[in-house]
Parts: structure tokens; sequence; C-alpha cells
């Protein structure tokens, strides 16, 4: 078995975790873990493809992973946010309540 | 009987005749803006009226002294000024207006008595709330005839005439409040219509045969030569020239408005208006409107005279004018109303002056016009005096000695009635009843019209002998004190009193002046006339009908001072020929049962008409068309309706299936996004499969 298939392997486990941690949580903060964990499933494998790929000099894969892990800051102070403020307005932070949206 | 002499119009027409047009045109301004004031602006009123028709009447004595310095030069004046109104295809439409001695005359008469009646009104009516409206009507009545007087074109002449016939329906019917004196005006209004159909039919038919609108117009107009030949030539029906036909409907106009017979029936009644109305038009103006018409075409009624002069139009003309001389006399004789006497005695002179027209030309039957508007204004100013002065009562068996109550009035009136019976030498009235007798004497077809006219003449000196005996002598039968009228009214009455004596001079048989200037010759004196034995008879005759007239009126009224409720003297006498007299031949009784009987007939056959079939026509096309939108209704709410609920229902319900999938649930969303993505990586893994 060669490392990057265990990489690939490690990766794909921690992205199955995170989707059904955000599948089936009803707290929304729990659901927002899952997206972490998705988004660091991907960048494990753009490190991955980067370290085993044909230019591991190029830096590449890292520039995407430094840049993804931003994003996903970025994307967590904005869901905490959005949290914070639905709790504010509707006392709590269960998403099956939260269908107001619904068509 | 002299040959007509025809009028070559002047190529240049001097300045006068070039603003002819302000004459009529001020009094109807002043009469539009008259129609702008407001009720109790009667001063306004008055000095607008007024001092337009005086300018006329300067105008008009310029435009008369202009025409007689020209004759007497021995050039005719006869200036015309003519413009296209409009033109449609080849076919112009003229308008113009006309100078000449005709014209001239009676722009001077029209003027002058028209004034003096507009003074006298301003007494008449200064206690009528209306006064204004009053004036505004005058104004206009009085430019429209001005119109009638100075039109070339017989376009102009007959919109003048119709503006006349409405202005005298405005004034009969004056005071509408009374049932009456709308009625009248009514059927003043019908009566002259029947005539101006047939006068434009005359005028359209004048019009077709050539070409032309215009009386003068260098030779080329419908009443001069060349026109006239054309229509000499062209026959109508019953062996007649289309010349004659013309002619005859043209008089039947003149007829309606100068109240001959069978159309006088509507003057009588016109005596509803107030006096200075009655005085304006039914004695000086408006009547005579009928004459001055014939006269103006008198080329055309002319026109193939034979050697004896008379054409078969003249000939109706005489005989239709002394019937009504008699007819209007007869029925005068029995009237009560002081108003209606001489309504019918102005029936009676109108016919004197067609028959002048019909028997002796253009000067004999307007000499008569010029004095009887002189003398039979006076009259009617006269008659209206008594009334304002009796407090409005115009049964003549109400009033008596008013001689003493009203001395002034008294007078001028004497003066006018022995105008009007022709008492000889003094009067006016003489001269030119004289004229129209002599022509009558001498006519070649016949003497009838002669002995007509000369009844005539007596029955008039009889019924005037008669009025006057009631109203001024005796003793007084009224109930309230009699009172002589204010100086604005009795002195028109004092200048008309002057002229009715007077204007005899310009027509006697040793000076003819009138007549040669209306004829176009040199005026002699010769006093040689005065003793020609034709003459002596005829002064004989006239003195023989006056003394009779008069002397057998006095032995029947004169100073006897008859209970008012007491029978009059002719009706004791012969109460058979009284009551038809009274009744005036049955005239309005024989139209109302046969015409008016007959319209009522056809207006309830209309009606019914209308009612029953072509109301029900309507009612069944509006039964066919609720039918149909009744079927429109049906399929509308079950078809179309139907149709577009049906689709709007499949359109909610695919809606709401797609809206169930939105079901607010995040996490949903999400489940179904990871499922779709686990479905394409498995196609595509499956896909590229080797």
């Amino acid at each position: 078995m060669t490392p990057l298939a265990s990489y690939l392997l490690v990766a794909a486990l921690v992205f199955a975790i995170g989707l059904a941690g955000a599948l089936v949580r009803r707290n929304a903060i729990l659901v927002l873990i899952g997206i972490e964990l998705m988004l660091n499933a991907a960048n494990l494998n753009f490190i991955a493809f980067w370290r085993y790929g044909p230019h591991p000099e190029a830096l590449t894969g890292m520039m995407f992973a430094i840049f993804s892990i931003a994003v996903a800051a970025a994307e967590a102070a904005v869901g905490l946010g959005l949290v914070i403020a639905i709790y504010r307005h509707a006392q709590t932070t269960d998403l099956d309540k939260m269908n107001r949206m619904k068509g | 009987m002299q040959a007509a002499t025809l009028f070559t119009p002047q190529l240049a027409a001097s300045p006068i005749a070039k603003i002819l047009w302000l004459i009529p045109a001020m009094p109807i301004v002043a009469s539009g803006v008259i129609s702008l004031l407001k009720q109790p602006r009667r001063k306004a009123a008055t000095v607008l009226s007024i001092g337009s028709l005086s300018f006329s009447l300067l105008l008009s004595l310029i435009a008369f002294a202009h025409v007689v310095a020209g004759w007497a030069q021995g050039a005719a004046v006869c200036e015309t000024v003519n413009f296209t109104w409009f033109q449609f295809g080849s076919t112009t439409v003229d308008l113009g207006w006309v100078l000449d001695p005709l014209s001239s005359v009676m722009l001077v008469m029209v003027t002058f008595v028209g004034l003096l009646i507009f003074i006298y009104s301003i007494g008449y009516m200064a206690h009528d709330e209306n006064y204004t409206r009053f004036f505004c009507f005058l104004s206009l009545f009085a430019g429209a005839m001005l119109g009638v007087v100075i039109s070339n074109s017989i376009l102009l002449l007959f919109m003048s005439w119709e503006i006349v016939g409405l202005t005298s329906y405005l004034l009969i019917g004056f005071w509408y409040q009374k049932p009456s004196a709308a009625a009248a005006a009514k059927k003043a209004f019908l009566t002259t219509r029947v005539g101006d159909i047939f006068f434009l039919l005359g005028i359209v038919w004048l019009f077709a045969q050539t070409g032309t609108l215009l009386f003068y117009n260098h030779g080329a107009g419908s009443i001069e030569g060349w026109a006239l030949t054309g229509l000499l030539a062209q026959p109508a029906a019953l062996g007649l020239s289309a010349a004659t036909a013309i002619g005859l409907l043209i008089f039947a106009g003149a007829a309606g408005k100068s109240g001959q017979l069978p159309l006088h029936v509507w003057l009588p009644d016109a005596m509803e208006g107030p006096t200075p109305v009655s005085a304006l038009i039914h004695a000086a103006t408006m009547v005579a409107a009928g004459v001055y018409l014939i006269a103006r075409v008198y080329p055309l009624m002319q026109a193939g005279a034979l050697a004896g002069g008379t054409t078969p139009a003249l000939t109706v003309v005489t005989w239709v004018g002394a019937s009504t001389a008699l007819f209007a006399a007869l029925i005068a004789v029995a009237q009560n109303d002081i108003k209606r006497i001489l309504a019918y005695s102005t029936i009676s002179q109108l016919g004197y002056m067609m028959a002048g027209l019909g028997l002796g030309g253009v000067a004999v039957g307007m000499f008569h016009l010029i004095t009887h508007a002189f003398f039979k204004a006076l009259l009617f100013m006269g008659a209206g005096s008594v009334i304002h002065g009796c407090h409005e009562e115009q049964d003549i068996r109400k009033m008596g000695g008013l001689k003493s109550a009203m001395p002034l009035t008294f007078a001028t009136y004497g003066i006018g009635m022995l105008a009007l019976c022709g008492v000889p030498i003094f009067f006016s009235g003489f001269w030119s009843k004289d004229a129209i007798l002599e022509s009558a004497h001498g006519w070649p077809l016949s003497q009838a019209p002669f002995y007509m006219l000369v009844f005539g003449a007596v029955l008039t000196a009889f019924y005037m002998t008669r009025q006057i005996s009631y109203v001024f002598f005796g003793a007084y039968r009224g109930h309230n004190h009699a009172h002589e009228s204010p100086r604005v009214m009795t002195t028109p009455l004092a200048i008309l009193a002057f002229f009715a004596v007077a204007l005899g001079v310009i027509g006697t048989p040793a000076w003819p002046w009138f007549r040669a200037f209306l004829d176009n010759r040199a005026a002699d004196v010769s006093l040689h006339a005065f003793a020609e034995p034709a003459w002596l008879m005829l002064l004989l005759t006239s003195c023989v009908i006056v003394v009779l007239g008069i002397g057998f009126g006095w032995t029947l009224y004169g100073n006897k001072s008859p209970n008012a409720e007491a029978p009059d003297a002719l009706e004791r006498a012969v109460p058979w020929i009284w009551a038809v007299l009274r009744d005036k031949f049955y005239v309005d009784e024989f139209y109302g049962a046969t015409f008016i009987a007959f319209y009522e007939w056809w207006a309830r056959v209309a009606d019914w008409l209308d009612r029953r079939v072509w109301g029900g026509a309507v009612a069944a096309v509006t039964w066919l068309f609720g039918l149909w939108a009744q079927l429109n209704r049906f399929l509308d709410t079950n078809v179309v309706d139907g149709t577009f609920d049906k689709g709007c229902e499949e359109i909610s319900t695919g809606g709401g299936l797609l809206a169930s999938i939105q079901s607010g649930r995040v996490q949903n969303y999400l489940r179904i996004l990871a499922l779709a993505v686990v479905a394409l990586v498995a196609i595509l893994i499956w896909s590229s499969r080797p």
C-alpha cells in the first residue's frame, strides 16, 4: 500500500465523519464543526496530491491548502456569527426548527 | 306704364358705396354688444342701439345725397361692390351690395323711421324689466332689414330676410310669458316659412338657370339683359317661361312676408308684441320687405312684357294685391282691438303697394310704401301712446273722449288717419294712393282691380273714422283716468306727422320727383298736369271716396259715445255681415279645419308608426341582441372561464409539489446534495470503466 493511498483513505474517513456529522446533528454549531472536518479532509488531499505529484518543489498544493484554511476560517466566523444571530432571534440552535424558508 | 329703365352699373364704386356695408353692420354689432350687457345696463343699451342707428342714418343720407347728385347730373347711379364668398368647382357663390335709387330711398326710410321708433321705445318700454333684451332684438332687426335693402346678391338678401324673420319671431314673442304672444310668434314664423320655401325654390332655380346670384354684375347679373333673355327662352310648365315661374316663386316669399292673401293670417296675431315692434316691423319695415323684394327683382317680373306692359307674373301680383286690399279692409271694419284694426289696415295697404307694383311699376308701389311707412308708423305709435295712456287697454269700446285727455296724441293720430284715408291735396297718402288708382284705371286687362281698390279706399276711410270716433270722441268709458304720454313718445309722433303731410310733395303729378328719381328720368315741373281731365276725374273720385267713407262712418259712430257693452251700430243694421267680418271670413277656422287638421292627423299617424312599427323593429333588434349576449355569457362562464380555471389549478398543484421540496431544512438540502454527488461520482466511475 502506497503512502498516498493511506493518506487518501484517512482523508476520505475524515470527510465521511464530517459529512455524517453535518447531516445528522441538530445543533447548528456541531453542523459547522462537521463542515470544518470536510474542508480539512479536502486540505489533506491537496497536501497529499502535491507531495506525491510530479512537481513537489513548486509549492502549489501548499498554497491551495493555506488559501483554503483562510477561506474556512472566514466561513467559520460568518457561520458562527449567523448561528449567534439566529440564536438571539429564535432562542435555539436546533436546525429542524429553523424551517421558515420553506416553499 | 313706363318701360323700366335698365341700370348699367358703373365700373368704379364710389367711396360711399364701398362702405355701404357699414349701414347694416353697425346695428348688428351694437346688438351683439348689447346681448352681452347685463340686464340693468339700460343706458348703455339705449346709447348703443340709438347711436349705431343714428350713424347708419347719417351714412344713408350721404349715400342718398350721392345718388341724387349723380342723378341730377344725368348719370344713373347703380354702383355695386361684389366679392366671392366661396367657390366649389367652377361655380362661385357671390355676395355684394348695391347703391341705386331704390336702395338709397329705402335706406333713408328704414333708418329714419327706425330711429324714431327706437326713441319712442325708450318711453314705451321704460317699465319693462327686459329693456336691454328688447333693444338687442330691435338693433338686430334693424341691421338685418338694412341688409335686405342693400343686398346685391339674392343669397345675401335671403340670409338677411331670414334674420328679419327670426327677429320678428323674437319680438312678437317678446312677452313670451303670455301664451297668446308665444302662439302668435310661432304662427308668424311658420306662416312666413311657407312663403320662404317657395322663395328659396325660386332662388335655387334662378341660380341654376343663370349661374349667378348677383342682381347687377356689369351686365352678367341675374336680372340684367343677358340672363333675362335666357330665362324667357326657357320654358317651364303650363306654357309659362322660366322667368315667370321664378317670379311667381319669389312673389310667394314676398307674399308671406308682406301678409298678402292667403298668407296674411300671421300679421293680425303679431300685434301681441310690444307696440313699437308693431310699428317698426308690422308697419314700416319688415312687411315692406316683401314689396321691396318685388321692386328689386322687377326686371325679372317684367321680362317679356307685351305692348300693354304687363306679364303673367305682374298680373298675379296685381290680382293678389287688389284682393288683399279689399279683403283686409272689409275685416278691419268689424274689429274692436285698436292694434288689430291697424294690422288689417296694414295688410290692406300692403295690398295697395303690391297692386301698385303690378299695375304701375316700381315707382308707384314704392311711393306708397314710403308714405305708408311714415303714416302707419305714426298711427301705430299713436295707438301705443293711447294704450299707454289708458293703462294697457286695447279695446276701443273701453276708450272714448281721449281728445281732451291726450291732445298731442289726438292731433298726430288725426293727421295719420287723414293721410291713411287719402284726404286730397294735403296729405301724402292721397298722392301715393292716387298714383295707384290712376295706374289701375289705365290697366288694359281689366277694370276690376280699379273698383276693388276704390271700394277698399272707401272702407279704409270708414273704418278709420269708426276707430277715431270710438277712441277720441264721445265720453270716456274706461275705468282708470287716462293721461298723456311722456315727451320722448310724443316727439317722434310729431316728427312723423310732419312727414305724413310733407312727403306728398315729392310725388305730385305736377312734379313727379320720386317717380322720375326711381325711373331715372329728369323731373320736370309742369303745372298743366293738374288741369288734365283724367287727373281731375281721379281727384273727384278720391273726394267722393273720402267723403263717403268718413261721412258714413261719422253718421254711424260720430260722437255718439256708445255704451261699452252695447252692440256696434253696424251689428244692429246687418248682423250676419258683421258676424262674418268680425270672425275674419273664417280664414283661421278654415286653416284649422284643413291644413292644421291634416297635420294633426298626419302627426298622429306618424306617432303611431313611430311607436308601433319603428319602435317594434327597434325592440325586436334589441331582443335579438339580448339573446346573443346571453349566449355569449354562457360560453364565457362555462368554456372560457372553465378552461382558464383548470389551467390555473394545474399550475398551482405543480407549484405545491415543487414547493414541498423546499422544506426549509438545511440538512435536507445537504443530504440531497450529498446523494447527488455520490450518484454523480458513481456515474463517472461507471462510465470511465474500460
